[in-house]
């Protein structure tokens, strides 16, 4: 093995392996199996990739992961063009959002692509490439929940939303009233919301738009709220001191905006342009 | 065969790596225990103050908080490291974070049930193996050690379980293909919290099952000639 092989790499297809044993034929082959699973388990702790990128993995439809255990969507895609584009082997890594600034630091990975906002509280800590898309958030509620968004009636209305975000900072400072439940990831406020322990979800419009699109007995409700004070452009996060990683993400979002495989992206998930001006 | 949506055979693998996670934090565990027990009971100050500290500090921590903390410190210690050494990076995964997160933690539980069990062989032993003239390494694993795992077993066997269901917590260091994670990926595509999450209790009740048999069989061994 190459020592710059990811590690990681052969132990995501020692699992692939176990998979395809399981499904190709059932219990006869369980001693290959337990072999390969010990294989996995002594395979070593040291793994290293040209680019390693830190993505989320559960935020649809920019990042998600599927049945196969597969890293999906809009995120993801942009990702893969990006190191495509700059023609290097890039390893995404799924972390979940409350640490996800944090294991950047420490250097599990290099870049973050998980549809961060760029923030005046986040340069504090790291620094941020041009905008790969521009967005703003809407409330989602139940048809026929007859609650409506006004700044005054949200009064001891239970709202969702995704703690650490731009919409729980912009939730929190203009719906003073509002009764805010935190979550650690926004499908737990979105399961919520359907189980009516909540009236509204508030989050990116683009999710919003993907759920109900889903969901057919909830609906987006209310305007979409684009205050530039807090909302506006989805960025890629890098550490501080890599200015020359960020300036070659730079020129590679500039190149796929240029060459035609962003839109094809874009147009797989959405009916319109989500990049903004 | 569809109980699991489509997650089975990912399921069947997260189980495996569960397991195989707690495995390795359990021969984590038991060695920290030893060298941590025998460190307490040792007369030498500096072995028995290192020990008393280990265990008053971890044994003070939540156990996410210290997962947390290893994976987060632990890295920028390896990037010190790494540094220092001049090389690109070291790059600990999260299954080797949280089996050595979890075998530390619960080492120190470990090294209070082997203390418990040294302290319950009878001091005429030690005497009686000195008289023969055995060595001390002779002495620990002919003498102490046989009579010292009967009593350490139960302690072992209670400690394996609350380590091996601490395995569901590594999911939040980013392990993606564990029980917990997939029984998490599976609850948020499908939008069926309560069959993923009874699944992954099954799994976690299947195991700790086995490991309970496989117990009663050691414990069988170590008491032998007894009864």
């Amino acid at each position: 093995m190459k020592p710059d092989e990811s590690n990681m790499t052969v132990f995501n297809w020692v699992v692939g392996v176990i998979i395809s044993f399981y499904q190709s034929s059932g219990a006869r082959n369980m001693k290959k199996l337990v072999v390969a699973a010990v294989v996995a388990l002594l395979s070593l702790p040291v793994q290293a990739a040209d680019l390693r990128i830190g993505v989320e993995g559960a935020y649809p439809p920019f990042s998600a992961v599927d049945e196969t255990g597969k890293l999906i969507g809009f995120d993801i895609e942009i990702a893969n063009a990006l190191c495509a584009e700059m023609k290097v082997e890039c390893e995404l890594i799924q972390q979940d959002w409350d640490g996800i600034i944090p294991a950047l630091l420490a250097k599990k990975y290099d870049a973050i692509i998980a549809s961060m906002s760029d923030t005046e509280e986040r340069r504090a800590q790291v620094s941020f490439t041009n905008h790969y898309y521009k967005d703003g958030a809407t409330f989602v509620h139940k048809k026929g929940s007859g609650v409506r968004i006004d700044y005054s009636t949200l009064e001891g209305k239970k709202v969702g939303v995704q703690r650490s975000t731009v919409t729980d900072t912009f939730l929190s400072a203009e719906f003073k009233g509002a009764d805010i439940k935190r979550y650690d990831t926004l499908e737990n406020a979105h399961l919520d919301l359907q189980q009516g322990r909540l009236d509204l979800v508030l989050a990116d419009q683009f999710v919003q738009q993907d759920w109900v699109a889903k969901k057919t007995d909830f609906e987006i409700t209310g305007d979409t709220y684009t205050n530039a004070k807090y909302f506006g452009d989805i960025s890629i996060a890098v550490r501080k001191e890599d200015n020359a990683l960020r300036e070659k993400l730079n020129t590679a979002i500039k190149a796929i905006r240029g060459n035609g495989k962003y839109k094809e992206i874009n147009d797989s998930y959405f009916s319109f342009d989500i990049y903004g001006k | 065969m569809n109980i699991l949506l489509g997650y089975e055979a990912r399921f069947l693998a997260g189980l495996l790596i569960s397991a195989g996670v707690a495995i390795v934090a359990l021969a984590i565990a038991l060695t920290l225990g030893l060298l941590g027990a025998t460190a307490k009971t040792s007369s030498a100050k500096i072995p028995r103050h290192l020990a008393q500290a280990y265990t008053a500090i971890v044994r003070g921590i939540p156990e996410i908080l210290f997962i947390l903390l290893v994976y987060f410190d632990l890295q920028r210690l390896l990037n010190v490291i790494a540094e220092w050494v001049g090389i690109d990076r070291l790059i600990i995964s999260p299954f080797w974070a949280g089996a050595i997160a979890i075998g530390i933690f619960y080492g120190a539980y470990m090294t209070e049930t082997f203390r418990g069990a040294l302290l319950a062989v009878a001091r005429g032993q030690y005497e009686a193996a000195a008289s023969l003239g055995l060595s001390r390494r002779v002495a620990f694993w002919k003498i102490t050690f046989p009579q010292m795992l009967r009593h350490a077993l139960p302690g072992i066997r209670n400690n394996w379980q609350v380590l091996l269901k601490a395995t569901a917590l590594i999911s939040v260091i980013g392990l993606s293909d564990d029980m917990m994670a997939v029984a998490a990926q599976g609850k948020s595509k499908t939008g069926e919290p309560f069959l993923f999450y009874v699944a992954a209790a099954v799994g976690y009740l299947f195991l700790t099952a086995i490991s309970g048999a496989v117990f009663n069989r050691i414990e069988k061994y170590a008491r032998r000639g007894l009864t």
